[in-house]
């Protein structure tokens, strides 16, 4: 397995793509035809289910080294991880193993009928037969999630550079059904078990930000003008009764969306679309905030099914039975998509969504300023005569968006993040002023840069008031500017209302607490508007 | 408790009227090392350790009033026996013990349990009272043995020469980058930044055996560089002269990097966790040695290892000092400490 950790170890500790496709190919060049697939199974997320429970893991390992529950708590807290934190914690190796990782994967799926005295058994063998990073490596393949820095994207890219294989059907081929035992390295390669023809997408026709008056862009009657909406873009992919769903990154996304699926297979027809895949519900868009709790979902529950339904906004029309219509003018291609819209006794979750009308492009700021109660980030402007061009072409198609709602807040509560970022107190909460004191009014995770993460980290290091745990309560102090793309009355929130969409903008470094928010000042954005 | 005070100012000896390693200006300093968080600028009167004395002086300033002395001997400071003990953290790194009407204080500074064959080696000293750090008290912390971290070293070189990369390596100028001279030694030829040269140069004077290394000069000739080794200080990653080492592979050494998150928040090619520091078991068995009746934990993880010590019926508490900011000694991250 020692090449395979050599490989998890190149790829985790760089962050430049074409590092980590170098080190993939490396891997490639060398290892085994039962490695290489397992190796594309790890990453694909076609795993075997987990024998082993980590809370099992846990109590064997923290009987072994003879701590008490709360250090050993302390010092997950500290690593972030519990594949590693074990690791750090196990004695020294007593002996060596050397497996190739087919055969520790062929081990792992045997030990799912094994009797619980019989997994402890081995995973101590394992414990005390392997090196750190081989221990790593056995842990997540054994429990937990194996979440390390390759995106599928990634993985085809590699598997492209070396096999001069087209990267879309490379991606159709490790995603679609293969059992590691039923065919070799080069069958899965050349996609023996998949038909390509039917899924190959098209590249995305791609747009710039508005960076000009609108007056220039000449007569308002010349474009065609919707909502930008605020979801996952996608290409869905109907031919010869397959249905496949690519996203922007050219991952195939099938899988993830189940009634999306159900409800083309109502269409007679061949198509190619392009749209925006949506968190649905009740006719109206839901945030992204909800739809991210859809995506990169092996499997997806019934309650998930019901709570954030998807759905998919088509706004463009590629191929209609078998006819490529990119060089058509979109305004004919709009006419094709009504056509097709027209013709079935549509689902819920299929839609065209409007196009805009109006006369002027004065009358187009205010249109743009209620997309926020859409929950849509803004307009897209094209030109009705444009083709379907490949990737960014200056000039057709601009996205203006609506600037974000902003207010300032005082940080009260952090927390280490994960990964990457388990080191440092990423996760924080803020807080405006109510009467004399202050009421929490956000969560937030992005915005700021490293450098800044690694400043406020050490100020809650610093004024923490919790020693224990994960969570630090510090001095009310940092002031940072919020913004968020919508407000609302919300009787769950403490604070009466909920943001939509918080991020850090800047750090206020100018401000204190003293110059923050209040929650009526707050409170009267939801009427401005 | 005792003769000892903790204080706004740093760790004050009543009877003697001096400080250890005070972080505001005072009368009368005595200072465990050389490292910024602990000697620091504006104090009237300095004592530190034979070897601390010329790093103070390049340091802080030469016209600093600094006496010193050697190790194991004492020197006698209003009643109060003062005397320096190997603590094998850094060069010239000393526990500072002192004895007052029969009664002891051990006050560690920071200091590291192995040996790294460099820096004489620690001492444990017997004592009432242990005033110990904490940087890496945790369970998760545990070194590797020298031979095995070197040869880590050794292994990583290897496979950048074979790629005809620069092996690059980031620690500390005062200790660390000793450290790491000394593991790379006989390996090629060894480039070293300014600030490094300038306080190897001290060292060698100090008559401390350092292996051979190079003066990397802001005008360096990159073919003489390319493939060899190449030490900086921390806080040049990312910076231009970096840039210019050709096909560098960048390698942090520190003891945080013992953790996967902190090797790859700090996006260098490799991590090893290079520590001048004792690891868990290294604190636990400082503080046993000491035979200790009461354990005061100073920086780190001064709440944790604390109640682990009052778990297992050692009688301790923590201590909050300005140990341990690692910005003084150059660079802006608190986990960056050696």
């Amino acid at each position: 397995m020692k090449d395979f950790v050599s490989l998890i170890n190149a790829i985790e500790i760089t962050n430049k793509t074409t590092a980590k496709i170098e080190a993939l190919i490396a891997y490639f060049d060398t290892a085994s035809d039962k490695d290489k697939l397992w190796c594309i199974a790890i990453f694909t997320g076609k795993r075997p289910p987990r024998p082993v429970k980590s809370s099992w893991m846990k109590h064997w390992c923290a009987a072994l080294v003879e701590l008490p529950e709360w250090l050993f708590l302390e010092c997950y807290s500290t690593v972030g991880d519990l594949g590693e934190t074990l690791v750090l914690l196990l004695p020294e190796p007593t002996h060596q193993i050397d497996l190739s990782l087919s055969d520790w994967m062929t081990a792992i799926i045997d030990l799912k009928s094994k009797t619980e005295a019989e997994k402890k058994a081995f995973v101590m063998h394992a414990w005390s037969g392997l090196q750190l990073q081989e221990r790593l490596i056995f842990n997540k393949l054994i429990g937990g999630s194996f979440r390390i820095g390759v995106s599928k994207k990634t993985l085809v890219n590699a598997l492209a550079k070396r096999s001069g294989i087209d990267a879309n059907q490379l991606m159709h081929s490790i995603i679609g059904h293969w059992d590691v035992h039923a065919l070799t390295f080069e069958a899965l390669l050349e996609g023996q078990h998949i038909n390509y023809d039917n899924s190959k997408p098209y590249p995305f026709c791609l747009a710039y930000a508005l960076e000009k008056p609108l007056l220039e862009l000449g007569a308002p009657d010349a474009w065609q003008v919707e909502y930008k909406w605020d979801g996952i873009r996608g290409q869905i992919v109907k031919r010869h009764g397959e249905i496949y769903i690519w996203s922007r990154g050219e991952e195939l996304v099938t899988q993830q969306f189940p009634e999306l699926v159900k409800a083309l297979t109502d269409f007679k027809d061949d198509f190619v679309i392009d749209g925006e895949i949506l968190a649905l519900k009740n006719n109206s868009v839901l945030l992204f905030n909800d739809l991210q709790k859809r995506l990169n979902r092996k499997h997806v529950s019934k309650q998930l099914l019901e709570a954030v339904p998807v759905g998919f906004y088509a706004y463009d029309i590629l191929e209609y039975n078998a006819q490529d219509l990119r060089t058509m003018a979109l305004e004919k291609r709009r006419g094709y998509l009504e056509t097709l819209f027209a013709s079935s006794t549509l689902s819920e979750c299929l839609k065209i969504p409007p196009v805009l009308r109006f006369k002027t492009w004065e009358a187009l700021h205010s249109i743009r300023d209620g997309a926020r109660r859409l929950n849509a980030e803004g307009l897209m402007l094209k030109q009705k005569e444009s083709s379907y061009h490949v990737g960014r072409k200056k000039g057709d198609w601009w996205k203006w968006k609506i600037a974000p709602l902003t207010i300032d807040a005082v940080m009260i509560y952090a927390q280490k993040g994960s990964g990457r970022r388990s080191s440092k107190y990423t996760d924080y909460t803020f807080a405006v002023k109510k009467d004399d004191g202050l009421v929490i009014i956000a969560k937030a995770y992005s915005g700021l840069t490293d450098k800044e993460i690694s400043e406020v980290s050490k100020f809650v290091t610093k004024n923490a008031i919790e020693k224990f745990g994960p969570v630090r309560t510090v001095k009310p102090e940092l002031v940072f500017e919020i913004a968020f793309e919508g407000i609302a009355l919300s009787k769950r929130h403490k604070s009466g209302v909920a943001l939509r969409f918080p991020r850090i903008k800047r750090w206020r470094r100018d401000k204190t607490v003293e110059d923050i928010d209040t929650i009526a000042t707050v409170k009267r954005l939801i009427k401005a508007y | 408790m005792e003769f000892i005070r903790f204080t706004k100012k740093g760790i004050y000896c009543i009877p003697g009227k001096f400080y250890l390693d005070p972080w505001q200006p005072v009368d009368y300093a005595i200072i465990s090392h050389g490292h910024a968080d602990h000697a620091r600028w504006g104090m009237k009167h300095y004592l530190c350790h034979d070897h601390s004395k010329p790093i103070l002086q390049h340091r802080i300033g030469a016209t600093i009033a600094v006496e010193s002395m050697g190790y194991n001997v004492s020197k006698t400071v209003q009643g109060v026996k003062v005397s320096f003990h190997p603590a094998g953290h850094v060069i010239g790194a000393a526990q500072i013990r002192l004895e007052y009407k029969g009664r002891i204080v051990v006050f560690t500074g920071d200091y590291k349990t192995t040996p790294d064959g460099l820096n004489i080696p620690y001492e444990p000293v017997k004592c009432h009272t242990f005033i110990t750090e904490s940087t890496f008290g945790l369970p998760i912390y545990k070194w590797l043995p020298e031979a095995t971290l070197q040869k880590h070293l050794h292994d990583w070189i290897a496979t950048n020469q074979a790629q005809q990369k620069t092996s690059v390596f980031l620690g500390y100028s005062l200790g660390k980058a000793q450290r790491i001279m000394k593991l790379l030694e006989g390996v090629d030829a060894i480039y070293t930044h300014t600030a490094i040269h300038a306080l190897n140069t001290i060292m060698a004077q100090a008559g401390v055996p350092l292996p051979e290394t190079t003066l990397l000069s802001p005008d360096f000739d990159k073919k003489a560089v390319a493939g060899k080794l190449v030490i900086l200080p921390p806080g040049l990653l990312g910076s231009k002269l970096l840039k210019r080492i050709p096909n560098a592979a960048t390698a942090l050494c520190s003891g945080w990097m013992q953790i996967r998150g902190n090797r790859r928040w700090k996006g260098v090619d490799a991590g090893f966790a290079v520590s001048d520091h004792a690891d868990w078991n290294g604190l636990l068995t400082a503080v046993k040695a000491s035979e200790a009746e009461k354990v005061y934990v100073t920086h780190g993880s001064q709440a944790t290892f604390s109640k682990y010590l009052n778990g297992i019926g050692i009688p301790a508490a923590e201590v909050v000092t300005s140990y341990g900011d690692a910005a003084l000694d150059g660079t802006p991250l608190t986990t960056d400490t050696v």
